[in-house]
């Protein structure tokens, strides 16, 4: 469903994103591992068609990130990093104006906040103002806006970043629930995350993928926790 | 479509959701009053809106800017902005709706000095063709210089500076046709190039509108300046949207 080919984006001198390739199919979910500055959240965006790269190109269910970026938009569902929204909007109203830009109307509109509402526990916050709610609900509408329209991709962003152990256990039964009949990429580096929800795992670091496996396989090839893996594989000097 | 609709209902809304509508109406309305009633409206015992109308360029260079200072620079600045451009809308919707939204704002800003209007029909017996006229070049202008706001709010994150550079701007328009920066630059530039730069001031095409000349090359010439910019914006926020 996501096919990357050859990503690479600079900003200025830094090379962000470095010859990335990989594929993900229905039923995965991958986490982008990597230390910060990695290019995790670069390589997201360009999925997401916020930032072009300078090279290669991505297909995400066939729609070209470069040739047809309102189509991508349309079938992923995205939570930023920071899970922006407009703080001065109430979540019903920042939800609607979610609904009216992907054309959910009437019925189908009601349906779906009532699924959605519940399923990212914001029923009691749902008519405060954003800016008013803490860092963990913040996200979570975040979240809620990337499920609105029930997308086949979900591009998420670190998205248990800020929430309580209860609400991380939620959001992580969640993913699952969502997984099988999902592509899900998830950025990551709280590693218990990776093994708690991914089916597949991609170290990344300086730009480039260094290990492409299950976190299982990772553990078993180098006989020790995914937390050394890790710090083995982001540590060791990149071969050109 | 829909999407543009949803920027540009998202955008007005927002506006009387927060009160910088208010404290923007009741300045504008305040202002556009003082000025006109200080420089005679009465003492000129004319029934017509010229007074009100020849101060409009001086207090749109400092009312309009501030409304566009916040359009793009506080979405990029919170971040919103990688929300909007990751939801199924070209930057070309997002910028045309979030631009048509603040420009219905200045309209109905505009709307609210009607009492203006009523005022010179109760005094006496206005042309009402040059009161319309009038307030077509006074929509057109507020459009140009939230064109060019627009333009200044996507070149930087900082509301202050895109403020400053928008009331630059939109000064610079204004004043290049006054005859005082004419008969300056006549002294020193060929008279080719002083035509050339009064043509180019929003002055001289404003005030053929509020004499009740409403001509295509004037219409065409606001129509050319919003275009412009607001396509100067959606270029400048592509390149930067991300910086």
């Amino acid at each position: 469903m996501i096919e990357v080919k050859e990503l690479r984006r600079t900003f200025g001198p830094v090379t962000a994103v470095d010859g990335v390739t990989f594929n993900v199919e229905k039923g995965q979910v991958l986490g982008l591992l990597g230390p910060n500055g990695a290019g995790k959240t670069t390589a997201m965006r360009i999925l997401a068609c916020f930032i072009r790269p300078n090279s290669g190109t991505a297909s995400v269910c066939g729609h070209d990130i470069l040739k047809d970026p309102v189509g991508v938009r349309r079938v992923i569902g995205y939570l930023a990093e920071s899970a922006p929204s407009y703080g001065e909007m109430t979540v019903a109203s920042f939800l609607d104006f979610i609904c009216d830009i992907r054309r959910i109307k009437g019925r189908a509109r009601k349906q779906t906040l009532d699924r959605i509402v519940p399923q990212c526990s914001i029923d009691s916050v749902y008519h405060q103002t954003i800016e008013t709610l803490s860092k963990g609900y913040k996200r979570r509408v975040g979240l809620a806006q990337a499920l609105l329209h029930d997308p086949e991709v979900l591009i998420l962003d670190e998205p248990t970043d800020g929430l309580d152990p209860n609400q991380k256990h939620e959001v992580r039964n969640l993913i699952t629930r969502m997984a099988k009949d999902k592509c899900i990429i998830i950025s990551t580096h709280i590693l218990e995350e990776v093994d708690a929800v991914c089916t597949r795992s991609i170290i990344i670091a300086r730009g480039q993928i260094l290990a492409d496996s299950t976190p299982k396989a990772l553990k078993e090839e180098y006989k020790c926790s995914l937390d050394e893996v890790f710090r083995k594989i982001t540590t060791q000097p990149v071969t050109a | 479509m829909n999407s543009f609709i949803a920027v540009f209902k998202r955008e007005l809304k927002n506006y009387f959701t927060t009160p910088v509508a208010y404290v923007f109406l009741v300045i504008f309305l305040f202002f556009s009053g003082y000025l006109t009633f200080k420089q005679g409206f009465y003492e000129t015992r004319q029934a017509d809106l010229s007074k009100f109308f020849m101060n409009l360029p001086l207090l749109f260079v400092f009312m309009v800017p501030s409304t566009a200072m916040r359009l793009w620079a506080e979405e990029r600045k919170v971040g919103s902005i990688e929300l909007l451009l990751t939801l199924p809308i070209t930057i070309r919707q997002a910028v045309w709706g979030k631009f048509l939204a603040a420009w219905v704002f200045l309209t109905i800003a505009l709307a609210l000095t009607f009492p203006m209007v009523i005022t010179v029909n109760i005094l006496g017996d206005p042309d009402m063709g040059v009161i319309v006229s009038g307030y077509i070049g006074s929509w057109l202008m507020a459009g140009a210089f939230l064109a060019i706001g627009s333009f200044f709010s996507a070149v930087s994150k900082n509301q202050v500076i895109s403020f400053v550079l928008s009331v630059v701007a939109c000064g610079i328009l204004v004043y290049a046709g006054m005859p005082t920066t004419l008969n300056y630059l006549a002294s020193f530039l060929p008279m080719g190039l002083v035509q050339a730069i009064e043509g180019f001031s929003l002055k001289i095409h404003f005030e053929s509108m509020q004499r009740g000349i409403l001509t295509f090359s004037d219409f065409s010439y606001f129509v050319i300046l919003i275009a412009g910019w607001v396509t100067a914006c959606t270029v400048v926020l592509d390149e930067r949207k991300a910086n």
